[in-house]
């Protein structure tokens, strides 16, 4: 598991990368209501604003952490928002995605790393 | 964050686990551990606790301090009787809005609650219009406010007495040994009340409210979402210097003896304009806004006529999405042709246009006790 600077996970399981917000994240975020994910085949570039979440207090951007083809997108997460607070590390995750180069990901946290980022 | 200002619930609001935020030059609870969705739900179904003491109270005393009162708003004082209270808001003289109050008779003076942004604008205001009035602001004194349907029963555990009261009654009551002013009202859409206590015996009142399961505390965030579904308008958001009361749609606050044919028609800054546009209509109107789909449209999103083309025609004033109505939610202006419920405009949400159906406020419908 990697994690970037904007509180997204990323988990490379045979080179599809399942990406989603951290639980620091939602808890920062507070109550979820509503989301945008990009559409299934898009080709997306690194830091391109791929999804909107727009919580009780505000609206955010969550960044695309690598370059790639969107292969798959959570549909339930956008019936039910609110799955964002409950298991944001699990089954909300928000897409996954097919890495153009995989290399883009070395540079992005580990666990231990993430953690003493948050503090 | 040293220059905030703290009331005396500052130590029992970190206990309690809020989230604490600067709010008016106040450090407030925005949340705490539930969040701003389940306590708002908590309050529409049991009793939600606010610290309100950031706003200003102020008493006014002096000779006929009613009639003085009236030369500042359009709304009808000397008519309001002892143990009542009233909405109001101060006016400019080309017809905006200075601050929006409550105000209650209290007997041998008033008793005012303005909003904690322009209490010193309003203090300025009244001592530099009401000169032979005595302004006194009142620092020894907390605010909170207890709102939802089980309010009633959660404040007559502690004095039976405030059952007998009714939407907009106020009366002093001992609460917790402490001498308060309770008034039932509130800002939420909930039947409940409002209590200024003195400071010293503030947090033991809202200890004794809490020891009740059926009274928690809510924060500033709950406190927005509740007042924006009840329809209700948040001072520099809503309503402000530059819209007129009538554009606002809050003419249910200027009772006929202040229009135009009453005994005291007019006497207050811009009654040229609010008084013909109470006639005539105003230009443009507050409405309500459902945004179709699950997208929010917040303050400041600009509105359109058509789906493509053309210039705005409006903006959102307050914008939200409403836990208990399950929907995004908004509030803004648009011209008066394009007020009537039902009509769809379009807001431009990140660079796209989603419609919106003019709506009637409030969304959520009131439950107060008249």
């Amino acid at each position: 598991m990697k994690y970037t600077e904007e509180h997204e996970w990323l988990d490379d399981q045979g080179g599809i990368v399942t990406v989603g917000i951290t639980a620091h994240a939602a808890e920062q975020l507070g109550d979820i209501v509503f989301i945008e994910l990009p559409e299934a085949g898009s080709e997306v570039s690194k830091d391109d604003e791929v999804v909107v979440i727009e919580s009780v207090k505000a609206a955010s951007d969550i960044l695309a952490p690598i370059d790639g083809e969107i292969v798959e997108v959570n549909e339930a997460i956008v019936e039910d928002p609110g799955k964002v607070n409950e298991d944001p590390e699990g089954e909300a995750w928000f897409f996954r995605i097919r890495p153009a180069d995989p290399d883009q990901m070395a540079d992005y946290m580990d666990e231990a790393a993430y953690k003493a980022f948050i503090g | 964050m040293s220059d905030l200002s703290r009331t005396v619930f500052y130590d029992l609001h970190v206990e309690l686990g809020a989230r604490m935020v600067p709010f008016a030059g106040w450090e407030m609870p925005v949340q705490y551990a539930p969040g701003v969705m389940k306590e708002h739900l908590f309050t529409r179904e049991s009793a939600g606790l606010f610290d309100v003491s950031h706003m200003g109270q102020v008493i006014l005393r002096g000779p006929d301090v009613a009639e003085a009162l009236e030369r500042l708003v359009p709304v009808d004082i000397v008519g309001l009787a002892e143990g009542r209270q009233r909405y109001g808001f101060f006016t400019t003289d080309d017809g905006g809005i200075i601050d929006d109050l409550m105000i209650t008779n209290r007997g041998d003076h008033l008793f005012l609650v303005v909003n904690a942004a322009r209490k010193e604008a309003d203090l300025e205001h009244l001592r530099l219009h009401l000169p032979e009035i005595e302004v006194e602001e009142l620092t020894g004194r907390a605010l909170i406010a207890l709102q939802g349907p089980k309010a009633e029963d959660a404040l007559a555990a502690l004095n039976p007495a405030v059952r007998e009261m009714r939407f907009m009654d106020v009366a002093d009551v001992e609460l917790a040994g402490a001498s308060c002013w309770v008034s039932r009202s509130g800002y939420t859409g909930e039947d409940g009340f409002e209590i200024s206590v003195p400071n010293t015996m503030g947090p033991r009142l809202m200890r004794a409210l809490l020891e009740s399961p059926a009274v928690q505390p809510i924060g500033l965030g709950a406190r927005d979402s509740l007042r924006l579904e009840a329809g209700l308008c948040l001072y520099g958001s809503d309503i402000g210097e530059t819209t007129s009361p009538v554009e606002a749609g809050l003419n249910w606050a200027i009772q006929t003896v202040r229009r135009k044919g009453g005994a005291r028609a007019g006497g207050f800054p811009g009654a040229d304009r609010i008084l013909s546009e109470l006639e005539t209509g105003p230009a443009r109107k507050r409405v309500g806004l459902l945004p179709e789909g699950r997208a929010p449209m917040r303050a400041h999103t600009a509105l359109f006529a058509e789906a493509e083309g053309g210039a705005a025609i409006g903006e959102i004033t307050s914008g939200a999405f409403g836990p208990s109505i399950e929907r995004p939610m908004s509030m803004g202006y648009v011209p008066a042709d394009h007020a009537m419920e039902g009509t769809t405009i379009f807001g431009e949400v990140r660079g796209k246009r989603l419609p919106a159906t003019i709506a009637p406020l409030p969304f959520h419908k009131p439950s107060y006790k008249r």
